[in-house]
């Protein structure tokens, strides 16, 4: 961990140089007494040096780590026999992997030939040179940068505002994040896709019927033809999401319509925050509580009845999606209804409604679009949820609404395609990133519909 | 009577007549009101009865009482003491003596090998444990309480029903009755469960213990922790101190909101297609984990932050300027120190968030098989919630109570971290 101790290093240099900033602009003003002279407090000056000790430094090191493996990987690939160097891009990424294993000691797949043995040792001294001028690199860098802000400083010198527009510019980067995480999945799920399309038809995905992802690695082998119609995933994604909403929508409703207009406020200071205890368990639990509990539970009744009931119902994972979203839809529907003027309230009671025609004819309908922008953020989240189905529901993509048989969802199928070992070439992979594709944009189209919603809604009382 | 008066009664009657209709409308409304309410909360409280009564008895671990004795020539023939002898010897034979001076009667090899599987494999490796820490034990005897194996577990647990017959339970009737016999003796024992709590991941379900999971949860929360609080915090003041009112900051908003939503194993994606297959950084490892769950966390406390921020009543930052602050200074003299209690709820409620999300670490490959518990940020693990996912498809009937204790650890932890989020509330929020 040579980085971590050049880092520790840096940061030593920085308090030091922040330590000088402070000395010099207080000496050159004649000592601590004469700080009125300064244009910025002294601190600002320390700050200011550290900045130019560090900055460029670190920038240099993450340019360095970023750059240094690629470099070294293409000095070695130059030095290996053509034999190797003409090697298909894969099997040339194991060689190197080899030489790299090798040089660490680690267990080696195949045979070291005299010439890996030899890359090897190139590799390590590489890479120790690497190590040595980033040192050296950094380090006068750094040390570079700490004479000239130190230099720079004088009693005129506007270091408050340099210090502050760093800062401003740090805070500016921070904040875009969020644009490159929405760029980063769109990038990263867009370029698997537009592979994956090459080899299966956009056609074919989107309205394909049959959905089995084995693909035949031999040219012999049998049984895996490899389908790719994403319809019966959706429809059992829809179907699961339905069940839920059918659970959540009624539960979830008429609880926060209870909450807010009919209990005593000693019931509800308990029974809210009880209720969203439900929101903050784990899916993993739901799933866990879905596949042994619900799920049998709902297997044996239904054989009492005389129903045919898979063991991984679609009817077991939406009974327990709809139970984690009641507390999304109630409190949702919390908010939207307290926001209706209470105006409304007393002039449907004085013509003399009872309480209940008041909500059913007044303050539901003022509601329903905050409502209906609810219930569409609660479908999206019942579309994306990931664990309750990968334990509850089953794999086979059956094209069917019965909810007693088991069906299969996008992120089931995104789940077990990436899970444990692959290629990253096959359409198999690939399919996982272009149902994540599809996952995406549906759940993107249905939050900003909700979120639209949401806000016409909010404009009308306020 | 004049027409006026003909129709208030007529009106008055109207009513009269549906009045008892309504009455009754209303009390079924609010009934069913009341019964939503109740059935959601009946909700909570089956889940977790039926995971207590599935997980408690985990944090027992049944043990055995038997009379070891460390025979010299098994252990260590040459007598030199070598701790690459001592490390290598058969422990297992010991246990194996052991148990056949306890059961003289049982002859055939068949039997003999039942019998020797009333005890863990794991005991051996006790017994080797304590050997090393101190090779005089050598030639002497001792009493050892040592792990059974898991169906004996099950067994003394009362999961397994004795009075079936015998095609249909797992443990057999000799089996039952040497059983018997040891608890008559008083030789078979329930302790509390140290290895579930310190040990591995371990296909022995007597042996797997959630210490490493909890470690790997530990790791990817601290470098979620260290990412996402100052870039959190650092986007929250720039978006509501400093940014324009202009298209970017809206784009930035829009993002933000958007992030939010979006489901968590898209996350999972990013990180497998970025960090992983761009980046070439580890497969399996706590970092990427922490990175994954940093973006997925970071909508949330952008906006607790946010509101922390709104909250601060501008008479502060004008009385701020007013003597001469700058913008910065202001910001970060006094807005910031006051909205610092609302923040740290919003990255605890983060945080909560990240500890008990599973899908993206799948992606990313934190559900392999670790026994090692990991030392750093950059080793293998997997977390509590994927350790929990990976036990639930083990068909074991102990896994399931293992399943459901370390549930029980994970809802613990997150109580907690809530519970702290709700006092730092109470205590610290200021009301202007």
């Amino acid at each position: 961990m040579t980085n971590t101790l050049l880092i520790l290093i840096l940061l030593g240099l920085m308090a030091l140089a922040y330590h000088l900033g402070v000395r010099r602009s207080q000496k050159l003003v004649g000592g601590p007494g004469g700080v009125r002279g300064l244009h910025s407090l002294p601190s600002y000056y320390g700050f200011f040096t550290a900045l130019w000790c560090g900055l460029p430094a670190l920038i240099m090191l993450l340019l360095w780590v970023s750059l240094q493996g690629s470099v070294i990987r293409d000095l070695i690939v130059s030095d290996l026999p053509e034999a190797v160097r003409n090697l298909p891009e894969a099997r040339l990424g194991l060689v190197i992997n080899d030489i790299q294993n090798l040089a660490q000691g680690n267990i080696v797949s195949g045979e070291v030939s005299p010439e890996m043995a030899q890359a090897a040792e190139h590799y390590k001294s590489l890479l120790r040179t690497s190590y040595a001028a980033s040192f050296v690199v950094i380090l006068s860098l750094a040390i570079a940068g700490l004479s000239l802000g130190w230099r720079l400083i004088s009693p005129q010198f506007r270091a408050r505002n340099r210090v502050e527009s760093v800062l401003k510019w740090l805070l500016i980067g921070c904040s875009t994040i969020a644009i490159f995480t929405t760029l980063g999945i769109v990038l990263s799920v867009l370029f698997e896709s537009i592979r994956f399309f090459g080899q299966i038809p956009i056609t074919e995905f989107l309205f394909g019927l049959e959905w089995s992802p084995q693909m035949a690695i031999r040219e012999d082998q049998v049984g895996s033809s490899g389908a790719f119609g994403v319809i019966p995933l959706f429809v059992g994604t829809l179907l699961i999401a339905l069940i839920a909403m059918l659970v959540a929508v009624p539960i979830g409703l008429m609880s926060a319509i209870y909450l807010s207009e009919y209990a005593g406020s000693h019931f509800r200071a308990y029974a809210k925050p009880l209720l969203e205890i439900l929101a903050g368990i784990p899916t993993v639990v739901y799933g866990f509580f879905a596949a042994l509990t619900v799920a049998p539970f709902i297997r044996d009744n239904g054989e009492l009845l005389g129903l045919d009931v898979s063991s991984e119902s679609a009817l077991a994972a939406g009974l327990v999606m709809g139970i984690m979203i009641i507390p999304f839809i109630s409190s949702l529907s919390d908010d939207v209804i307290n926001a209706v003027p209470q105006t409304m309230r007393d002039a449907s009671l004085g013509i003399g409604a009872t309480h209940s025609e008041t909500v059913k004819k007044v303050i539901l309908p003022a509601a329903l679009p905050g409502i209906v922008g609810g219930i569409l953020l609660a479908v999206s989240r019942a579309i994306g949820e990931t664990m309750i189905v990968v334990m509850a529901a089953g794999l086979s993509a059956n094209l069917t609404v019965n909810p007693l048989q088991s069906v299969t969802t996008v992120t089931v199928q995104i789940v077990t395609l990436l899970v444990g070992d692959q290629e990253f070439d096959s359409p198999k992979t690939l399919a996982a990133f272009a149902l994540g594709l599809l996952l995406f944009l549906v759940t993107l189209i249905l939050n900003v519909v909700a979120l639209r919603v949401v806000r016409k809604y909010r404009e009308a009382y306020e | 009577m004049s027409k006026s008066e003909q129709q208030q009664a007529r009106t008055i009657d109207r009513v009269n007549t549906t009045l008892a209709q309504r009455y009754g409308r209303e009390r079924r409304f609010r009934r069913f009101g009341f019964f939503a309410v109740v059935l959601g909360l009946a909700f909570v409280g089956v889940m977790f009865l039926s995971i207590i009564g599935k997980g408690y008895s985990a944090f027992q671990q049944t043990r055995i009482l038997l009379d070891i004795e460390f025979t010299e020539s098994v252990i260590d023939p040459s007598g030199e003491r070598d701790p690459a002898v001592l490390s290598s010897a058969n422990y297992s034979a010991l246990i194996k003596n052991s148990l056949r001076a306890l059961y003289p009667e049982v002859k055939d090899r068949k039997e003999k090998r039942e019998l020797y599987g009333i005890v863990s494999n794991g005991a051996a490796l006790i017994l080797r444990a304590k050997v090393m820490a101190d090779p005089t034990l050598l030639g002497s005897q001792a009493q050892l309480w040592l792990p059974a194996d898991d169906d004996i577990d099950m067994l003394v647990k009362g999961y397994i029903d004795r009075t079936v017959v015998q095609s249909e339970r797992r443990v057999k009737d000799n089996v039952i009755a040497w059983i018997e016999k040891l608890e008559s003796e008083q030789k078979i024992g329930k302790f509390f469960n140290t290895t579930f709590l310190t040990g591995g991941d371990s296909r022995e379900p007597e042996l797997a213990g959630i210490g490493g999971a909890v470690m790997g949860s530990l790791y990817t929360l601290i470098v979620t922790l260290l990412l996402s609080f100052p870039i959190g915090v650092a986007a929250a003041v720039y978006l509501e101190e400093f940014a324009p009112r202009n298209r970017w900051t809206d784009l930035v908003e829009v993002n933000i909101n958007n992030l939010a939503a979006v489901p968590s194993i898209v996350f999972g994606l990013l990180g497998l297609a970025v960090f992983i297959n761009f980046f070439g950084l580890p497969r399996s490892a706590p970092l990427v984990g922490g990175m994954v769950l940093t973006l997925m966390t970071l909508p949330t406390i952008i906006i607790a932050s946010r509101a922390a921020l709104k909250a601060v009543p501008p008479s502060i930052r004008e009385a701020a300027l007013g003597v001469g602050a700058s913008k910065m200074q202001t910001v970060f003299h006094h807005v910031l120190p006051l909205s610092m209690p609302g923040m740290l709820t919003g990255t605890i409620i983060g945080m909560a968030q990240a500890l008990g999300e599973t899908a993206p670490l799948l992606m990313i490959g934190m559900v392999a098989f670790i026994v090692d518990i990991p030392g750093s940020a950059m080793d293998p693990a997997t977390v509590l919630p994927v350790q929990i996912f990976l036990w639930a498809d083990s068909p074991e009937r102990a896994f399931l109570e293992k399943t459901s204790a370390a549930i029980m650890v994970l809802l613990g932890f997150l109580i907690v971290m809530n519970v702290l989020a709700v006092i730092l509330r109470k205590r610290f929020e200021r009301r202007w």
